[in-house]
């Protein structure tokens, strides 16, 4: 292969080194109206009253909205397919606040400033309700936090179950009854956030034909599309949306959040508006990681292989409930997708409480899942006496398996039959192995005030939601045989339009300057659903495939048309005949507009995957806790990832190496905490402390030799699974060096001199 | 408010509204290459060259900036022209969303005009101020300390 496995220039590398104005705020509109949203201090009331008559009265507002403006439209902001998996429980704006930061009111006035003044002259009476922010209490506390009038999709609206999921395969208990050995752990994750540095930013304004422009920093350009139109009760081709550049989605991006606020803006003013949330805002009033309490039961039989696995989950979805159903959903089937057990089982709520938001962050679910398995196979693999790597070895899915729980659980359906056409998982193991110095350090008797130790974690992801997920993508060619390629496609700063140019060059026999690649813009390029869930490169990836062997099957066609002969082939870029006689894809690309046989050549596919081979990752983690205080320091962390094959080995790499410090905040340092009231704590970067370049330790990452056959030249996804494993590693590692086994993250200093023995 | 200062080689006479930040003025005139993360000097995303120190643009309010020497990365290229930290950093992978790769660039820029020998340790000191959510610093830090070694040899 001349372009896959390479590394080459991003796309929009030179731009974006040279600063230049190419993300959704980085535009001049005349007359431009600002938006700012009223949140809501209090976490749980009922508005009596709302008095914004001295807001409209101050000089340079153009408009107010309260709930009074809107006829009540229940709808999810979850990016999404559609009908969406979730339940609709949300308003534009409510006459009941849910969270600290819930929506109140928004204004929109001709100066940031000004909007922020009439923030504060608009006046609301509250009644203040009881609130919920044990999520564990939430299922018995005797009153509902949503209605049942008009919401629809809450699994148990009077138990606050915003979503539930069960399925069981064999026999659990009894599995359980008759294993040699049996082990049981319940563990936590918190809140966090995804902290993309680029906040999130919309700007809306109507177009020469009156039609609804979105300038979005989203993932999801077409859901945010049908949503809009949908709440706001205009035609979707009324609707455009574009996303230019973004600084970063993480999944965070995936939420329509602001979109229909200044859309309402525009479409009620008929001028430009736009909104950005602060970093504060987007600490407490955009989305979180869900929190899941998770148990599992594990047996075994004397051979140490797993017999049952067993999972209960309680999933804290925050006041409303967008992918209450699928995060969950993903912590049972990436749990459920690593190791073989004969009798499976899940059970599990995603419970509402009065606290901030859930939504998708980079792993949806399987970080929650990865951290208290690993860690029960952790503390199975000592006592049953077997390493650690071994006992993963043992048990891991092999190539042809049945993965039986993609079929029993599906997005909120039925899922399909999945078998593992490829898995590097043992190969990811032995690798780490050696490269961490495992054999020989993890034996290392510790001394002294400082402890080393070392930990391993193993975790799946999958590329894309099988029978959902879908790409498309269209390529034309111009006479200097350079391809215009567009796509649905959303690269939210992953590189994803270098990769897919990678694949249409690769099919096309050309260099990757030749293809122009133009995504996400609804009005321009054919229906995706968008960057989630690992799908870009897997599902994506193929409907480029597919279109450029289109596009390259016609030049051939035409080539043999133009030089009259029955058959021929492409060697570089030119179509050759048998007998020698040749046309460079120049001259077939001008002649074909121009002279003879007229016709544009062109390929158009789509593409969807009733497959979602998983990516496997097993990371290693050296650490030093500090026996004096508690505190953990990361030294190193290996991560050898199966990713299939890999199409750009740079920016494999840079996801793999973007992964593991998010997941060492979420193990170390990332935190939300809520006060007594419900009031979020840790409202900028200096409480909420994500990885800085002097916090990073040692990273040594690799890629396992493999591929998929399924895949576009053989890929598999690589965005979310490098976040799964880090913080059960390091958990493991901190057993490893001083024998405490920490279950709720993040890791507290204090709790490790709470329960050091030494 | 009447301001004057150098930004970019030129001369400038601003006008600015008492509390107006220096990142809130760029940005008005389409210095975009600041970008606004997060308002308090944590992000570093709007980092700017304030008398050839790297500096949070969102801290300082425009009367701070009389007579000084402001450069933005628009300055470092032009349009026919790159800048050698960028293209080290083009060429090694290390822009992502790129995002927080002006203040990154910046930084380098700063560490490079004030320090002929910098190591390891210089460069994250160095990009310690510019959060970055996508790379994990790997690639930046590798740019950076590949650029400033490249650039030891040449006269400045």
């Amino acid at each position: 292969m001349k372009v896959i496995g390479k590394d080459t220039e991003r796309v929009d590398g030179l731009a974006l080194v040279k600063g230049k104005p190419v993300f959704a705020d980085d535009i001049a509109i005349k007359d431009m109206l600002h938006v700012k949203i009223l949140h809501s201090p209090v976490a749980h009331a009922k508005i009596l009253e709302i008095d914004t008559s001295k807001a409209l009265a101050l000089e340079g507002v153009a408009a107010v909205f309260t709930h009074k403006d809107f006829t009540p439209h229940y709808y999810t902001t979850a990016g999404q397919g559609y009908p969406e998996p979730g339940p609709r429980d949300m308003l534009i704006l409510d006459s009941t606040v849910r969270f600290v930061g819930d929506r109140v009111a928004f204004v929109a006035a001709e100066t940031l400033e000004i909007a922020e003044q009439a923030l504060e002259l608009i006046r609301v009476e509250y009644e203040e309700l009881p609130c919920i922010f044990d999520m564990e209490k939430a299922m018995t506390a005797g009153f509902a936090l949503h209605p049942s009038e008009g919401t629809s999709g809450i699994h148990d609206v009077s138990r606050n179950v915003a979503a539930h999921l069960d399925a069981e395969l064999g026999d659990v208990d009894a599995a359980i009854k008759t294993s040699d050995y049996v082990f049981e752990g319940t563990y936590s994750t918190p809140f966090v956030q995804m902290a993309s540095i680029e906040p999130h930013i919309s700007i809306t304004w109507l177009d020469d034909n009156n039609r609804l422009v979105i300038r979005t920093s989203t993932q999801v350009p077409y859901h945010v599309r049908r949503i809009v139109a949908e709440v706001l009760d205009i035609p979707v081709s009324r609707v455009r949306v574009i996303k230019p550049r973004i600084g970063g989605g993480f999944g965070g991006k995936q939420e329509i959040l602001n979109e229909e606020l200044v859309a309402a803006v525009t479409l009620k003013t008929g001028r430009p508006a736009r909104i950005e949330y602060t970093r504060e805002e987007e600490l407490f009033a955009a989305r979180l990681r869900h929190p899941e309490l998770v148990t599992f039961r594990l047996g075994f039989d004397n051979n140490q292989m797993l017999t049952a696995i067993d999972l209960n989950i309680l999933e804290n979805c925050g006041a409303y409930g967008p992918h209450a159903l699928t995060v969950m959903s993903v912590t049972a089937q990436k749990a459920l997708s690593m190791y073989k057990a004969p009798s499976i089982r899940v059970n599990g709520d995603g419970v509402y409480t009065n606290l901030t938001i859930g939504g998708a962050y980079r792993g949806y679910g399987a970080p929650q899942a990865f951290f208290p398995l690993e860690s029960l196979m952790d503390e199975a693999a000592e006592q049953m006496g077997i390493d650690p790597i071994d006992l993963r070895l043992k048990n891991v899915f092999q190539v042809g398996d049945d993965i039986p729980i993609a079929k029993i659980l599906g997005e909120g359906r039925e899922g399909f039959p999945m078998v593992l056409y490829s898995t590097e998982i043992a190969a990811c193991l032995n690798q780490a192995r050696e490269l961490s110095n495992w054999d020989q350090l993890r034996h290392q008797q510790q001394t002294g005030r400082f402890r080393k130790g070392l930990g391993v974690a193993v975790a799946g992801q999958g590329s894309g939601i099988p029978g959902i997920d879908m790409g498309s993508a269209f390529i034309k060619m111009n006479e200097d045989a350079s391809f215009n390629l567009q796509v649905g496609a959303t690269d939210l700063g992953t590189g994803s339009d270098t990769a897919l140019a990678q694949i249409a060059a690769e099919v096309l026999n050309v260099s990757v300057d030749k293809i122009i690649v133009y995504s996400s813009d609804t009005d321009l390029t054919p229906f995706d659903t968008g960057a989630y869930a690992s799908s870009t490169t897997y599902i994506s990836g193929s409907a480029v495939k597919k279109a450029a062997e289109i596009c390259r099957e016609m030049i051939l066609e035409q080539g043999k048309k133009l030089l009259q002969v029955e058959s021929a082939e492409i060697i570089d870029t030119s179509v050759v005949a048998a007998d020698g006689a040749s046309m460079s894809y120049q001259d077939i690309c001008t002649k074909s507009f121009y002279t003879e046989e007229q016709v544009q050549i062109m390929g158009t596919a789509s593409h969807m995957s009733y497959d979602s081979p998983p990516p496997f990752n097993a990371t290693i983690a050296e650490v030093e806790v500090d026996t004096l205080t508690g505190v953990v320091r990361v030294i190193k962390v290996v991560s050898v990832t199966d990713a299939g094959q890999i199409i750009n080995p740079k920016m494999a790499e840079g996801q793999i190496e973007g992964g593991i410090p998010q997941a060492l905040g979420m193990a170390l340092t990332e935190f939300m905490p809520f006060d007594e009231k419900g009031r979020p704590i840790n409202l900028d970067f200096n409480s909420y402390h994500i990885y800085t370049a002097l916090d990073m330790p040692e990273l040594v990452v690799r890629f396992a030799d493999s591929h998929e056959p399924t895949g576009p030249y053989g890929a598999k996804a690589v965005a979310e699974i490098p976040i799964n494993a880090p913080a059960p590693a390091v958990t493991n590692a901190i057993y490893n060096a001083v024998g405490v086994r920490v279950k709720h993250l993040p890791v507290k200093p204090a709790q490790i001199l709470h329960d050091l023995k030494l | 408010m009447k301001i004057q200062f150098e930004l970019n080689g030129q001369l400038v006479d601003a006008t600015a509204h008492p509390g107006t930040t220096l990142m809130e003025y760029l940005r008005e005139n389409a210095y975009y290459s600041v970008k606004h993360g997060c308002d308090h000097g944590e992000c570093g995303a709007c980092t700017v060259l304030l008398n050839n120190k790297s500096v949070n643009a969102c801290l300082f309010l425009m009367h701070t900036v009389e007579g000084t020497k402001i450069e933005t990365l628009e300055s470092l290229s032009s349009h026919e022209h790159i800048h050698p930290l960028q293209e080290t950093i083009l060429n090694a992978g290390a822009t992502q969303c790129g995002f927080c790769t002006p203040g990154m660039v910046l930084s380098l820029e700063a560490l490079d005009r004030e320090k002929r020998d910098s190591d390891e340790n210089d460069v994250r000191d160095a990009l310690n101020g510019n959060l970055c959510r996508c790379t994990g610093y790997v690639k930046p830090v590798e740019a950076g300390l590949e650029a400033l070694k490249t650039r030891k040899g040449q006269s400045k």
